[in-house]
């Protein structure tokens, strides 16, 4: 209850911040929360401003799905098992600090211009972000806790599952909410090129034709999918990891 | 060769060696002892004397460099149903309530989680209130009590204990000495304690085997003190309690 209150004074902070630029810079630079509101409520109404925001939420979706199901496995394993760490750890440090971005013709050459292009490109940039903590996270896990999980009868198997998985939960989550900022920011970019469809076109569309108020529709969109990953990631873990809140 | 039929765990010349980066590291140099069904040993010397690894080697967590370990005539090459063990830290999951870590070894082995063996093991160590607790909200002995009904609820015919009390203050760690003692007076599984502290190995050990470092070959046992008492209800205290304390202290004086 308490940051459910602390989130009702941010918003009025920044809405009161917005206020004051629209009013400074006036409206035709910085359209104000009120037109906004009123613009947001008329675009609601049309199916053609739905399927711009199905579009990139489909897009968003299923490159975390796609990344978390390639990326956490991979991760676990690379952090619980030496062996495996050793054979795979020169190539991620090779491509890890590549900006995978400038990898985009070529994803957009081998998976075409489509939803197929632009999900890859998402998820080729969440996999290692996803990768790199989720093997330091599994790495963490204490010889004390395996020797016990053994010393019960369990498997490797039973590892896995009793230990591993529990005790890197938590930092699997810390992950995706940090993939959230990425992924917003990398669908705006990705929805620049080749589409008719997504909040990147639709803010880059209303930039060509100056429609201030739909500029600002999108970002206020963007903004909330941003925020409900992330408030979503949030309660999961609440949900999931309840140990940790103790 | 004395046939060792009637031990319940048989180490005979047990070594070991690690092999670090910067050549073998001599953890135990090859060591020859059993404890017997019913009996409790208690393992007492400085760090390094290799005491811990004797420990992970009868629990099967660790392989020899050399030599074998037998439980009950078998070749133990793996952690074995019977064998309980609690480590220093617990060994706990945070993830898990009480009543989840003491569950855990009956669900990794598939047995049957009804019945009252778990209820009564938690009341006995008085954890019944705590069922529904996670480690994180309970005391140090609380939480070693916890490792010890996850061990017992497997009802192991040896319990191996490494530095168990240790992090503990000494009034919580002499109660729960103590119920180690009554529990194993009911329940009379083989013990095998490891700490570096005196009184302790004195309170729970009825065989005290006291361990030394040589350097270059790795810890080994230099001295046995039998002490039947041990675990008897009022022992610390009397008498023979200070005898024994002061003799294993000349021994382990004697030997650093």
């Amino acid at each position: 209850m308490k940051s459910r209150l602390a989130y009702l004074w941010a918003v009025a902070l920044l809405l009161g911040m917005w206020e004051l630029g629209a009013l400074l810079a006036g409206e035709v630079v910085i359209a104000g929360p009120g037109t906004v509101l009123a613009r947001l409520v008329v675009e609601a109404q049309q199916a053609r401003f739905w399927r711009h925001v199905g579009s990139s939420a489909f897009r968003v979706a299923a490159a975390l799905c796609i990344s978390f199901v390639a990326a956490v496995p991979l991760g676990l394993l690379l952090g619980s098992s030496r062996r495996a760490d050793k054979i795979v750890r020169p190539l991620i440090y090779l491509t890890y600090p590549i900006p995978k971005i400038v990898l985009l013709p070529l994803v957009l050459l081998v998976f075409g211009l489509g939803d197929p292009g632009k999900i890859a490109m998402l998820s080729i940039i969440l996999f290692f972000q996803l990768l790199i903590t989720t093997r330091d996270a599994a790495r963490g896990v204490d010889r004390e806790a395996k020797y016990s999980l053994y010393s019960l009868g369990g498997t490797r198997l039973d590892l896995f599952r009793h230990v591993i998985w529990p005790a890197c939960l938590p930092g699997v989550f810390t992950a995706l909410r940090i993939a959230t900022g990425t992924v917003v920011a990398v669908l705006f970019f990705v929805e620049s090129i080749g589409t008719r469809y997504g909040m990147g076109f639709y803010i880059l569309d209303a930039w060509g034709r100056a429609d201030v108020q739909q500029i600002f529709v999108g970002m206020v969109v963007l903004a909330l999918l941003g925020v409900i990953l992330y408030e979503t990631f949030d309660t999961l873990e609440r949900l999931f990891c309840r140990w940790k809140q103790l | 060769m004395a046939d060792s039929f009637h031990d319940l765990i048989d180490c005979r010349d047990v070594s070991k060696t690690y092999i670090s980066g910067n050549g073998p590291v001599y953890a135990l140099g090859p060591t020859t002892f059993s404890v017997e069904s019913g009996e409790t040993i208690a393992l007492v010397g400085p760090s390094g004397c290799g005491k811990t690894t004797l420990l992970l080697l009868m629990s099967g967590l660790e392989k020899p460099s050399n030599g074998s370990v037998r439980f009950r005539s078998q070749e133990l090459t793996a952690p074995h149903r019977e064998i309980g063990l609690v480590l220093q830290h617990y060994g706990l999951f945070p993830w898990k309530s009480v009543k989840e870590n003491v569950q855990l070894g009956l669900r990794i082995r598939r047995e049957s989680l009804h019945g009252n063996r778990v209820e009564e093991l938690l009341s006995e160590l008085e954890l019944s209130d705590k069922v529904e607790f996670y480690p994180q909200q309970l005391s140090g002995g609380q939480r070693q009590r916890v490792a010890l009904a996850r061990a017992l609820a497997l009802n192991p015919k040896l319990l191996l204990l490494d530095e168990p009390f240790a992090a503990l203050d000494t009034l919580t760690r002499e109660r729960l000495q103590d119920l180690v003692a009554e529990m194993w007076r009911k329940r009379r599984f083989g013990m095998a304690l490891v700490t570096h502290n005196i009184q302790e190995a004195v309170r729970l050990g009825r065989r005290i085997l006291v361990m030394r470092v040589e350097p270059g070959h790795g810890g080994q046992v230099v001295a046995e003190v039998d002490n039947p008492s041990a675990c008897e209800a009022a022992y610390r205290g009397s008498d023979e309690f200070h005898r024994k304390t002061l003799m294993v202290r000349e021994r382990l004086e004697l030997w650093a």
